[in-house]
């Protein structure tokens, strides 16, 4: 694909070409970079448009519906409105701390992104490490919330910082967990290959693809995974970060105007990424539910969206978590289930039973 | 100058920057997060040498998981700088020779025949290799008994760790969360039956319930 | 035995797919939302909102400035200083000289209505008012008694519906 940009850049800038070869790499690399993110940030904004909209008709309601057809330019009102807001930076916070919180929360979310695969061959950097760059950056995420809280110098910030570090911590590690299993039955650490290694199967060969994909032998991994990446994302029912009611708001308590709509873009660009992590470990990435229908990105983004719409569904449905109870489900159930289920996969890899091969 | 030099560099320059201020910071926060940059700074090193597992890895396990529970520390504490900073003069000789003879000896053994670029074994490697494979044959084969008795060594002191501070307090009280959840409502509430309408109690029962109710 | 139930129970998640049924199924459901600017609920007679001072037919205000209403008034909103002044009849009678109500205090209670002897102080079906300063929401006399004289018909109609329960 770089062969045929270069050659249509080459043809546009005809003489001036030898000018923007030098720096290639660098606006290939720009590029690339653009052409994930901003579909990734227009979906980020209007992710919260949809969750309003989603949880309004499970409450028999309608949801926003003045700004725009339908209320569809709701999310650039709400945008346009926390820009023209000005940033409060209170008297005794720290400074420097205070500005980067926002930036360090926002900008793993997007960073991951390199190397989500969208179809064969359709991804930024294709490295063999891919699994543990998603896991070491998702892990940074917290950093953004711990420093917002401590730089904010007010105590429910401080809480709600501290109630996040435990909880993603602690969540990060059952996620992990659950990964080794899937890196097991896929014997590699490369997403893409990760994904090509569902395509393959008994049931893959009779035309049923979606039976052979991770979710269904490693359905307890499955469950863990996703409502770890719930907790992992810190949203409902796992949101004592925010605990509206408790601690009015965590750490954003401080924060205004644009500052304060970074966190809330992190935490939405966390949920997108979050479903992509499980539709390319758990549901296949872009591969095609049955064999009759061809593969591509499409299948991915209708995945993502479906557990997307899980997101807000849960939302709508459960009741906060106690936080001991948060901390019991992390330690006591997923992490006692992960490591059951690796040595339950690890033995069924030995006997001739084995799927995969 | 090539590019990667320059990058290494600017790399190598932050990291003892970094590496500097965590000593010298005054507030033990800012110290912890320049210790997470030199981590970081580090890792971006050994990504130039194209080691991108441990690279990795010194982000997942350093940056993301220890850093975090050293900050959550650090935060809570009630650090008094002022006091850590009494007598700083009087302890600095000590301190400066320990620093040097730990200088020196990192100075004899790297520059010894051990470690000397002529003194590792050289490798030539197909272009599509990888290194975390070639890493993971290794830990799993070669080095299989070294690799479990660390991570045994490590469970012990995890073991030892919980074991220590896990002290059963007679007098706690605390939830057990798998009761609370398995609760049912005959466990809470006792449905009785009554009859919706009962008669008007007479004039000899009302004159004799006082007595009743002391009764109880 | 029960152990074992309610271990089976909390492994597959039973109740939690039991909430996301409910919640899915009315997902569905028709929207009960009322489309408010252009939509309006149906008001009953005895609504409580923006306060009026009401006159008699002849024109001569009611409130004779017995300040009951200002003792009642839970939240301390109304404010009342009385005068004497001669009426139309040529007659001494007692008037008030100030009556305002700082409706950023008011709770609407009603109890100020109830109170009044006269009917004087009423609270009318009118919610949507605004003030865009602070001082907008302080009604005095004048702003009250031009309330009570734009919207008498409905007041009167109110009262009217509202007579056979008194």
């Amino acid at each position: 694909m770089e062969a045929q940009f270069l050659q249509f850049f080459q043809s546009l800038l005809g003489a001036q070409w030898p000018l923007v070869e030098p720096i290639w790499p660098l606006v290939w690399a720009i590029l690339q970079i653009v052409s994930i993110l901003a579909p990734v940030v227009a979906a980020v904004a209007y992710l919260p448009y949809f969750e309003r909209k989603v949880i309004a008709y499970m409450h028999v309601r309608i949801g926003p519906n003045r700004v725009g057809p339908a209320g569809l330019l709701q999310p650039i009102a709400d945008a346009l409105k926390l820009l023209f807001k000005e940033v409060i930076i209170p008297t005794k916070a720290s400074k420097g701390l205070y500005i980067l919180g926002p930036i360090m929360g926002l900008a793993p979310a997007l960073v991951a992104w390199a190397v989500i695969p969208f179809d064969t061959g359709l991804v930024m950097a294709d490295i063999d490490a891919g699994v543990l760059y998603l896991l070491a950056i998702s892990s940074l995420g917290v950093y953004g919330i711990i420093i917002s809280g401590w730089a904010s110098n007010s105590k429910y910030a401080f809480l709600g910082a501290m109630r996040a570090t435990a909880q993603m911590v602690s969540y990060e590690i059952s996620m992990g967990m659950a990964l080794i299993v899937v890196l097991m039955v896929s014997n590699s650490l490369n997403l893409s290959a990760i994904v090509a290694g569902q395509g393959r199967g008994m049931f893959a060969d009779m035309g049923l693809g979606f039976l052979s994909w991770n979710w269904l032998p490693l359905l307890p991994m499955f469950m863990v995974f996703l409502i770890s990446g719930v907790a992992e994302t810190n949203r409902a029912p796992f949101d004592v970060v925010e605990g509206e009611s408790e601690i009015v708001a965590g750490h954003m308590v401080e924060y205004s105007g644009m500052a304060f709509a970074l966190f809330f873009l992190a935490e939405y660009a966390n949920m997108i990424l979050i479903s992509a992590a499980v539709s390319i470990f758990f549901l296949g990435g872009w591969l095609s539910p049955v064999g009759f229908l061809p593969d591509g990105i499409w299948w991915l983004i209708a995945k993502i969206s479906v557990i997307l719409f899980l997101f807000l569904w849960f939302r709508a449905s459960f009741p906060r978590y106690r936080y001991d109870q948060i901390m019991r489900l992390g330690w006591k159930v997923f992490l006692p289930l992960c490591f059951l289920w690796i040595v339950v996969i690890g033995t069924w890899m030995l006997t001739p039973l084995s799927i995969w091969k | 100058m090539e590019f990667k030099t320059f990058v290494f560099y600017v790399l190598a320059a932050m990291l003892l920057f970094s590496a500097l201020r965590v000593i010298t910071a005054k507030n033990p926060v800012h110290a912890v997060l320049f210790l997470v940059l030199a981590f970081f700074s580090a890792a971006s090193l050994w990504m130039l040498l194209q080691a991108e597992f441990l690279a990795i890895v010194l982000i997942m396990v350093y940056v993301g998981a220890v850093m975090v529970l050293f900050l959550f520390v650090v935060m809570m504490l009630d650090i008094d700088v002022e006091r850590l900073r009494h007598r700083f003069w009087s302890y600095l000789p000590l301190g400066a020779m320990v620093g040097l003879l730990i200088a020196v000896q990192m100075a004899l053994v790297l520059s010894g025949k051990y470690f000397s670029a002529e003194a590792l074994p050289g490798h030539s490697m197909p272009a599509d290799y990888s290194n975390i494979k070639e890493l993971a044959r290794l830990l799993f084969t070669e080095y299989v008994y070294p690799f479990e008795l660390a991570s045994v060594i490590l469970l012990v002191g995890l073991i030892a760790a919980v074991m220590l501070t896990l002290r059963g307090r007679k007098d706690s009280k605390y939830q057990k969360p798998a009761e609370q959840v398995a609760v049912k409502r005959n466990d809470r509430v006792r449905m009785v039956s009554m009859a919706s309408v009962v008669d008007e109690p007479s004039v000899d029962s009302a004159a004799t319930a006082p007595e009743k109710r002391e009764g109880q | 035995m029960q152990a074992v139930i309610n271990f089976v129970k909390s492994l597959f998640l039973l109740e939690l797919f039991k909430g996301m049924a409910l919640t899915g199924r009315y997902f569905f459901a028709r929207k009960i939302t009322v489309q408010y600017p252009d939509e309006k609920t149906p008001q009953g007679f005895r609504f409580r909102g923006l306060h009026a001072l009401r006159r008699y037919p002849n024109g001569e205000e009611r409130c004779i400035s017995c300040k009951l209403c200002e003792a009642v008034c839970p939240a301390l909103a109304i404010t009342i200083e009385g005068t004497e002044r001669t009426d139309a009849n040529g007659q001494t009678s007692r008037r008030t000289s100030r009556y305002d109500i700082d409706l950023t205090k008011c709770i609407f209670c009603g109890f100020c209505e109830e109170a009044c002897p006269v009917d004087a102080i009423v609270e009318t079906h009118i919610f949507e008012y605004h003030g865009e300063t602070r001082g907008d929401l302080l009604y005095t006399k004048q702003m009250l008694l031009a309330n009570g004289d734009r919207y008498e018909t409905e007041i009167a109609k109110n009262r009217a519906l509202d007579a056979p329960y008194r």
